[in-house]
């Protein structure tokens, strides 16, 4: 369970002075539940993620992730949360097993546990064939599937996807969207962010648009439709902003 | 305090950095490789250098002496110079290197030396030049010789003692033992390297895991995980430091084997002519002392490094931040090389600066122990400080997130 609670963020910014990046936003979701940040570039989407993820601390307001509190339990937090984005790499330098096993460790899973869960996600995702193989010599397919193991090795009940198909070619996006729909199905609670308006028809049960770090409409899809009298997601969009 | 987690980094990174090319050539591959170069290749290159300039014959012009046979056929007979024909450019001849040194004969030389009247022989010469200060040196032996010869010859035909033109004599003994001889002239360099490297073994990693990490893009994936960020500052400090006591370690090491093989190599090569550098002994003692003054100034520099390379965004702004830094640690370092620089209370609270000079003293026998534990005191408390920065700076957003 995700609940965020008047989520607000700052920044101090050379050229632009002081700026508010996610300005009082609040949104739940439920276990088994995607839901999808639809915004443009630069409207809050990864600064409202990145708190979630406990990766940077709330200026004021906060959020319940997984029953712990990311302002006060950031650690106890980041146990509980997978995440994934493009901007999250891999070590090129490390194995696929062993970038698998590392984040295993620091999770706190003891080898036996870590062994078990390393064959079962390797199996589930047909990785065995370059476990052993650097991860700067592998495919962008293959990378993305160490990156969902990464995420998955702790079986965390919360994930967080953050654009995690930019960049990405139709079969890679494929192999993340269909993740992100088996994570629901096994009861985790999602959230995703894209600007994608097809990704979010596809996946999402719940949808927020944020634009200029402000929530301005959220609802399912259908409620939405109806709400503005729009039937093109993109031009609901279009509607939600500019009003 | 969860010691686990900062091991589980270390160990991460550890074998990562191992499995970089550029980590491992400035961790191991130069400290391996530039002791036995500095010492056996330089040592060996500088000594045939100077013996081939000792064993040149250099070509001398004599300048004037016309009406003074006498002298001229005194030249003319010395076998180490070649005197070559008297040209009116001869400062461009030694400039350019075609003549080692010339000689000037004054105006009725062997007439005014006849009837004791005094005359001036100017030679010349160009200075710091080696080969042309050996022929320089020839000729100014030969007319000392004649100028002693000559007082001799005055004074037996007055018949008085030679003492009356030289009443007494001064004689510098030196009580150093060879091996601090040694220790002054190569003390200094010595140290210089160690620190150096030590700062140039951390440079690389420092910035690989930190700038690095933020351009490869896994700053963000390490910061999702649950280890806190003090945990992953003190795993990656661990590594830093791995790097820098490695390389400072091997370089004392190499430096240790370089000088045994190298003296007995030199000595072999000199025909025992060796000179007070080569009577140079490294104790295990000095090897140990040195470590434990260096081992401080190590975690200064990692804590440093990392904490400066943190603050760029990429490896490349992190090395020109660093590249600044190579000067600040450069300059006390040579400056432990300079004649009469020498560890004092307040010098010792110098970073790098007392390292250097101590270790030069340690190198030459001389163990200041009260001096000794206020530098490793005074350079665990900057490690300390430039630590708790770096750790400070891993918890700020803006530096971690800086774009």
């Amino acid at each position: 369970m995700i609940e965020a609670r008047h989520l607000v963020k700052r920044f101090r910014d050379k050229k632009r002075g002081a700026v508010c990046a996610v300005n009082d936003v609040s949104f739940s979701c439920r276990p088994g539940e995607i839901y999808g940040l639809l915004g443009a570039n630069g409207a809050g989407k990864t600064t409202m993620l990145r708190m979630l993820a406990t990766i940077l601390e709330p200026s004021e307001g906060t959020a319940i992730v997984a029953g712990f509190d990311v302002a006060k339990e950031p650690q106890k937090v980041r146990s509980c949360v997978g995440f994934l984005s493009t901007a999250t790499a891999l070590y090129g330098r490390l194995s696929a097993q062993e970038m698998v096993e590392y984040f295993g460790r620091l999770q706190g899973l003891d080898e036996p546990t870590l062994r078990r869960r390393i064959d079962e996600i390797f199996a589930r995702l047909e990785m065995n064939d370059f476990r052993d193989r650097r991860c700067d010599k592998l495919s962008t397919g293959m990378k993305q599937k160490v990156s969902i193991a990464r995420t998955l090795v702790h079986d965390p009940s919360v994930m967080i996807f953050d654009e995690p198909t930019v960049g990405l070619d139709v079969m890679a996006a494929r192999t993340i969207a269909a993740f992100i729909r088996e994570c629901r199905d096994s009861g985790k609670t999602v959230v995703f962010s894209t600007h994608v308006m097809r990704e979010v028809e596809k996946l999402c049960d719940h949808i927020g648009i944020i634009h200029d770090g402000k929530l301005l409409a959220e609802g399912t899809l259908p409620q939405l439709r109806e709400r503005f009298g729009v039937q093109d997601l993109e031009d609901l969009f279009v509607k939600v902003v500019e009003s | 305090m969860s010691v686990r987690n900062v091991g589980i980094v270390y160990r991460k990174e550890l074998i990562d950095s191992l499995r970089d090319r550029r980590t491992v050539i400035s961790m191991i591959v130069v400290p391996l490789l530039v002791m036995p170069l500095l010492t056996i290749g330089m040592g060996a290159l500088s000594l045939t250098l100077v013996s081939l300039a000792m064993k040149e014959v250099p070509s001398v012009m004599i300048l004037g002496g016309e009406d003074s046979p006498r002298v001229m056929a005194d030249l003319q007979r010395l076998n180490d110079v070649r005197i070559v024909p008297a040209k009116p450019d001869y400062a461009e001849e030694i400039s350019n290197k075609e003549i080692r040194a010339a000689v000037e004969i004054p105006k009725g030389f062997d007439a005014k030396l006849a009837g004791g009247e005094s005359s001036t022989v100017k030679i010349f010469m160009y200075e710091g030049e080696l080969k042309s200060g050996f022929g320089a040196d020839r000729l100014q032996r030969f007319f000392r010789e004649m100028r002693d010869r000559t007082v001799r010859e005055h004074l037996q035909a007055r018949q008085l003692p030679e003492t009356v033109a030289r009443p007494f004599d001064i004689e510098e003994k030196n009580v150093a033992p060879p091996e601090k001889v040694g220790g002054v002239l190569l003390g200094g360099i010595i140290p210089y390297f160690v620190i150096l490297l030590c700062l140039t073994g951390a440079m690389y990693p420092a910035m690989d895991l930190t700038a690095g990490e933020k351009e490869r893009g896994t700053m963000e994936t390490i910061l999702c995980s649950p280890v806190s960020r003090t945990h992953l500052v003190l795993g990656k400090f661990l590594m830093v430091l791995t790097a820098s006591i490695a390389t400072a370690v091997l370089t004392i090491a190499s430096m240790a084997v370089s000088f045994g093989a190298g003296k007995k190599m030199l000595l072999a090569f000199t025909y025992g002519a060796a000179d007070a550098a080569l009577q140079i002994t490294i104790t295990g003692k000095a090897i140990v002392s040195i470590f434990i003054v260096v081992l401080p100034l190590a975690v200064f520099f990692s804590a440093a490094l990392l904490a400066l390379s943190l603050f760029a965004k990429s490896f490349k702004e992190a090395q020109s931040y660093i590249s600044p830094l190579m000067i600040v640690v450069v300059l006390p370092a040579v400056a432990a090389l300079l004649p009469g620089v020498e560890l004092t209370p307040a010098l010792a609270l110098l970073p790098v600066l007392n390292t250097s000079l101590v270790s030069k003293e340690i190198i030459s026998g001389t163990y200041h122990w009260d001096l000794i534990a206020l530098i490793f005191l005074s350079s665990s408390a900057y490690a300390s400080v430039a630590l708790a920065i770096a750790v400070k700076l891993f918890q700020r957003e803006d530096v971690l997130f800086r774009t």
